[in-house]
């Protein structure tokens, strides 16, 4: 294939990727981003994940060390599926405190500290070098593949000045799409979408080569799996240390890469998406890697021993005369290398100009925070750190001479991005995590990591000497490189993967112990570590409470950043104030959220450095933090008493409620004893007045006169009987009885009451069971009423005992200045229900008419004994009915009820 | 500060949106035991020819994690929804707006 073909068709796919991110930036900046923010453009652009390492790097990984290239992709798939664990959390606290970076996170979890600012920054940078090195140095070798093979014989173009192209042409392509605006969140509608189409370039130009390879070249998948174990990939032998340190370091790096974590968090993440991606993300990854081996196998298999395996991808398909399906594979690498290098461009400019250039800016032209256009010079800073990046990487591809396997390159980078692992899950995990701790294990880890991984990368003698590598610096053994205290034979990455996390954890955690948080930093770790707690926004201190700060010269500085936006922000703030105008009062809640939105420009510190300027610098003390607290605290004890009252209302309602009932029920008991009277009466009557008419009519046999006068009389009694017990009942619920004391014989009044009972159904033999001695009781009570609740029970007993032979057992106790008295039968026990109903006014059980009474009997005994300070109850669990009469030994006026 | 109302059982609905947090949050540790199973094969089985099947097993878990996340990511996205509705809807003695105005001290404070 002509090299000027090539050339072309790479200049018109770039053209097309400009025109898709500027047709997305155009309809972003008319609001219409419903389809630019859908999940699918989310997860296409996580794919930035896969860059050309994967594309040809991992089919030469797989050449080399069988399936372990696989571990680099289940790693982000364990984290992804496990989106609950960490990356909501990352993606939450990204969005509410408008992260602009993995520099800004950690810098603002701890702080709003410029120096971790610093410290990550300068990592991300020299970690992400070598990649952008890797990124270059696979499309070169790209356009070497098809320039060594060419028949026209075309002369391969200087190797470095490609490098230099393609470099260039990224910078140009990032500066245009990646800093156009300053915007309030560090998003790029543009560049993500065109990120997106990338990602659909990639998986479907190695998905096509991996069908012609399977289909095309192989016959099908089972002739793969026995080309499989034909090739010399069959020896492969999983080496346990480094399955899972490679897992891990991918896992790690998934979330620790600036550029992933500019597409997860920073490019408008959210958990909607985030969801959707948890599955997709980990699919695309392996559709990704499905091929790998087949290609690998098939690479080994069919091209002449000595070719690069990581060109596998282009050389197949070239070698079986496919140069459409080749040019296809060469875009799709193309692809995974310009995304790649494009994001992390973004991602370091923003973290370069954030925490080096715009704090030294500010330091020695502190006016600027108030004057001079701060906007250009930010935009300005990013498109230098843009150009700076890209310079350094093709620097270290210069200076690594282009060689050496990609994976092992992007391993190296893996485990340098790896070191912010702890002080990022410390400081969103543990309120304990302190900036010292977080500085310590991050730059004793990254000193590590460069000693023991970066520098002897490239190779020896280049930066360490053959000696120092033998024998360790100034003969020093145990601080050799790849053998560190005295550890050899490790994996030379593993060894140095382990010991960078072991003492960068270490620092991190004895650092965090042993120092004590600013006010600062204790605000900001509460704010992150509990960041789902919604309820507990109240209680985030608000650190400009003591601040004074002119609104004016507050505007001047966020129009500086914000542009045009800042006015719309005063304006909304001042008319919820309840302002006019466009100049709110600046309280400490709107400057909180005036620096939350700077930050989203120009990051936490900048931004927090930026308002000190104005409002004062550092006024905030923890006790003025302690006194806002304080402040929120009182709010909740205040609700708290709110609600105490609220359950003392309930309460008292709940009282009153009951006693309504009760009301109520008295009142229809009322009702009921009316009609029960009147029914009560009337019933006598009647009966008086028929006969009473029979016998005036005269004309009647003298026998029947008896008789019916008889009647007549009987019922006369009855009423009278009933009359008295209602006068009676009145007079002791009135408490106005008259009580004639005396002392009496407890013995004496049961006899009297056995006495007077006995004519009640005398026909039926009645045993009584008592015991005398128990019952010589003297006590000082109304012997005659008394005497009369006695009789009512006992005849009652006699009145409805239905056991065949009958007995009665009157049992007497003395206890503690009380008398009790039980009168139990062998009748048939009393229902709950009917327990308490018993002693009602005419509560008569059973309507049988040998009550004889009228039903008040009970009633009438309750009210005695009530009088006489004492009680009558049923007394259930005797095996019949059983009733308790209880009574003071010595009656006492104050006894009476109330 | 206790919610009278708290009860130490919850409605069946939030009984199961947190069975199924439970499950988000241990699927990668169980995906992870499945990744890491190959590490015993190969101290046991040391005949060559095991690399397609070791290839075979991993897709297949591979797979499989895709498929279990794909079936709870939406149901957990509903959850993550309802979670962040939750605190406002919370049943409280007063309604948030209520509580945001404190018995101010002073305006020195």
């Amino acid at each position: 294939m002509p090299f000027n073909v090539l050339v072309l068709t790479c200049f018109a796919y770039v053209f097309f990727l400009f025109l898709v991110a500027y047709l997305a930036d155009r309809r972003a900046a008319r609001g219409r981003v419903a389809w630019l923010r859908s999940p699918l453009v989310y997860t296409l652009s996580l794919s930035i994940y896969c860059t050309a390492w994967t594309f040809y790097g991992a089919v030469g990984y797989a050449a080399r060390s069988g399936l372990e290239f696989l571990a680099i992709y289940l790693g982000p798939t364990l984290v992804f599926v496990g989106w609950w664990w960490v990356l909501r959390k990352l993606v939450r606290i990204g969005r509410k405190h408008r992260v602009t970076s993995i520099g800004d996170l950690i810098s603002s979890r701890y702080g709003k500290s410029n120096l971790l600012g610093v410290i990550v920054t300068i990592m991300a940078v020299v970690a992400a070098t070598p990649y952008i090195a890797l990124q270059l140095q696979s499309v070169t070798l790209s356009f070497g593949v098809f320039a060594s093979d060419t028949p026209e014989g075309w002369a391969l173009p200087d190797r470095n000045a490609t490098a230099i192209w393609v470099a260039v042409g990224l910078a140009l392509f990032t500066v245009l799409f990646g800093t156009r605006n300053l915007d309030a969140k560090e998003q790029h509608h543009g560049v993500v979408t065109a990120i997106a189409v990338e990602a659909v370039v990639k998986l479907v130009a190695l998905v096509a080569v991996g069908v012609f390879v399977v289909w095309g070249l192989a016959d099908g998948p089972a002739d793969i799996v026995n080309r499989i174990d034909a090739s010399r990939l069959a020896e492969w032998q999983l080496l346990p240390g480094r399955w899972f340190g490679v897992i891990f370091l991918a896992g790690a790096a998934v979330i620790c890469l600036p550029r992933m974590f500019q597409v997860l968090v920073v490019e408008d993440g959210d958990e909607q998406r985030l969801a959707r991606a948890s599955w997709a993300f980990p699919l695309y990854l392996l559709l990704m890697s499905l091929f790998i081996v087949p290609i690998a196998v098939l690479g080994l298999e069919r091209l002449p021993s000595g070719s690069n395996p990581d060109m596998f991808v282009l050389t197949l398909p070239l070698a079986a005369g496919q140069g459409g399906l080749a040019m296809l594979a060469f875009l799709g690498g193309f692809s995974s290398a310009t995304s790649m290098v494009i994001i992390e461009a973004i991602a370091l400019s923003t973290m370069v100009s954030n925490h080096i250039v715009m704090p030294i800016w500010l330091r020695f032209r502190p006016q600027t925070a108030v004057s001079g256009d701060l906007r250009r010079i930010v935009l300005l800073a990013r498109r230098l750190s843009i150009a700076a990046v890209l310079a350094l990487g093709y620097g270290y591809f210069r200076l690594s001479g282009g060689s050496g396997a990609l994976a092992a390159i992007g391993l190296v980078s893996f485990a340098g991005a790896a070191q912010v692992l702890p002080a990022m899950l410390g400081g969103i995990f543990w309120r304990g995590a302190t900036r010292v701790g977080a500085a310590a294990g991050l730059t004793i880890g990254f000193a590590t990591w460069a000693y023991s991984m970066y520098l002897p990368s490239f190779g020896p003698d280049a930066v360490i000497s053959v000696q120092v590598f033998a024998n360790g610096p100034f003969g020093i053994g145990w601080l050799r490189p790849q053998a560190l205290f005295g550890v050899e034979g490790m994996d030379p990455l593993l060894h140095a993967v382990f010991w960078s996390m072991v003492l960068n954890t270490t620092a991190f955690i004895a650092g965090s112990l042993l120092t004590f948080p600013g006010p600062v930093e204790r605000a900001q770790s509460a704010a992150f570590v509990n960041v789902f707690d919604s309820h507990n926004e109240g209680l985030r201190p608000r650190p400009w409470t003591g601040g004074r700060a002119e609104p004016e010269a507050l505007l001047v500085m966020t129009q500086r950043i914000l542009g045009d936006a800042a006015l719309g922000l005063f304006a909304a703030e001042a008319k919820a104030q309840g302002k006019e105008g466009y100049l709110p009062d600046a309280s400490p809640e709107f400057v909180d959220q005036l620096e939350r939105q700077l930050a989203g420009s120009v990051g936490a510190a900048t931004a927090h450095a930026m308002i000190s300027e104005l409002v004062g610098r550092e006024r905030v003390s923890v006790e003025d933090l302690m006194a806002v607290a304080n402040e929120t605290a009182q709010i909740m004890e205040y609700s708290g008493r709110l609600e105490a009252q609220q359950i003392e209302l309930t309460r008292t309602a709940g009282a009153l409620r009951e006693a309504n009932e009760k009301l109520t029920q008295v009142s229809m008991q009322k009702d009921a004893f009316l009609s029960q009277i009147s029914h009560e009466l009337r019933t006598p009557m009647t009966s008086i007045r028929a006969f009473s008419e029979l016998l005036m009519e005269g004309d009647v046999p003298g026998q029947t006169v008896t008789a019916q006068a008889g009647v007549i009389n009987a019922e006369a009694v009855r009423l009278t009987r009933l009359l008295d017990d209602l006068l009676d009942m009145s007079v002791l619920e009135n408490g106005s009885v008259r009580l004639d004391l005396s002392v009496a014989n407890m013995r004496l009044m049961i006899d009297r009451a056995l006495i007077a009972a006995g004519n009640v159904r005398p026909e039926r033999s009645f045993e009584i069971v008592r015991n005398p001695l128990a019952e010589e009781i003297f006590l000082r009570t109304d012997s005659d009423r008394l005497v009369q609740v006695f009789i009512n029970l006992i005849s009652n007993a006699r009145k409805y005992c239905d056991a065949a032979s009958p007995w009665m057992k009157i049992a007497v106790k003395q206890k503690a200045g009380r008398v009790y008295i039980d009168f139990i039968d062998n009748g048939a026990a009393l229902p709950k229900a009917n327990q308490a109903l018993i002693f009602e006014k005419f509560a008569r059980l059973t309507d049988a008419s040998r009550a004889g009474g009228a039903g008040l009997g009970l009633a009438i005994s309750r009210e005695v004994m009530a009088n006489l300070g004492g009680s009558v109850g049923y007394l259930p669990g005797q095996g019949g009915p059983a009733f308790r009469v209880t009574l003071p030994l010595q009656y006492v006026a104050a006894a009476k009820r109330d | 500060m206790r919610r009278p109302r708290a009860s130490l059982f919850l409605p069946r609905p939030d009984y199961l949106r947190r069975r199924l947090v439970d499950a988000a949050r241990l699927l990668p540790i169980f995906g992870g035991f499945l990744v890491l199973l190959p590490i015993l094969w190969t101290q046991t089985d040391v005949q060559t020819g095991g690399t397609a099947r070791s290839g075979i097993y991993l897709f297949v878990v591979w797979a499989a994690l895709v498929a279990v996340a794909a079936w709870l990511a939406p149901r957990l996205a509903a959850a993550a929804e309802r979670d962040d509705a939750l605190p406002e809807s919370e049943p409280g003695i007063l309604g948030s707006d209520e509580v945001a105005q404190p018995p101010r001290q002073g305006d020195g404070v």
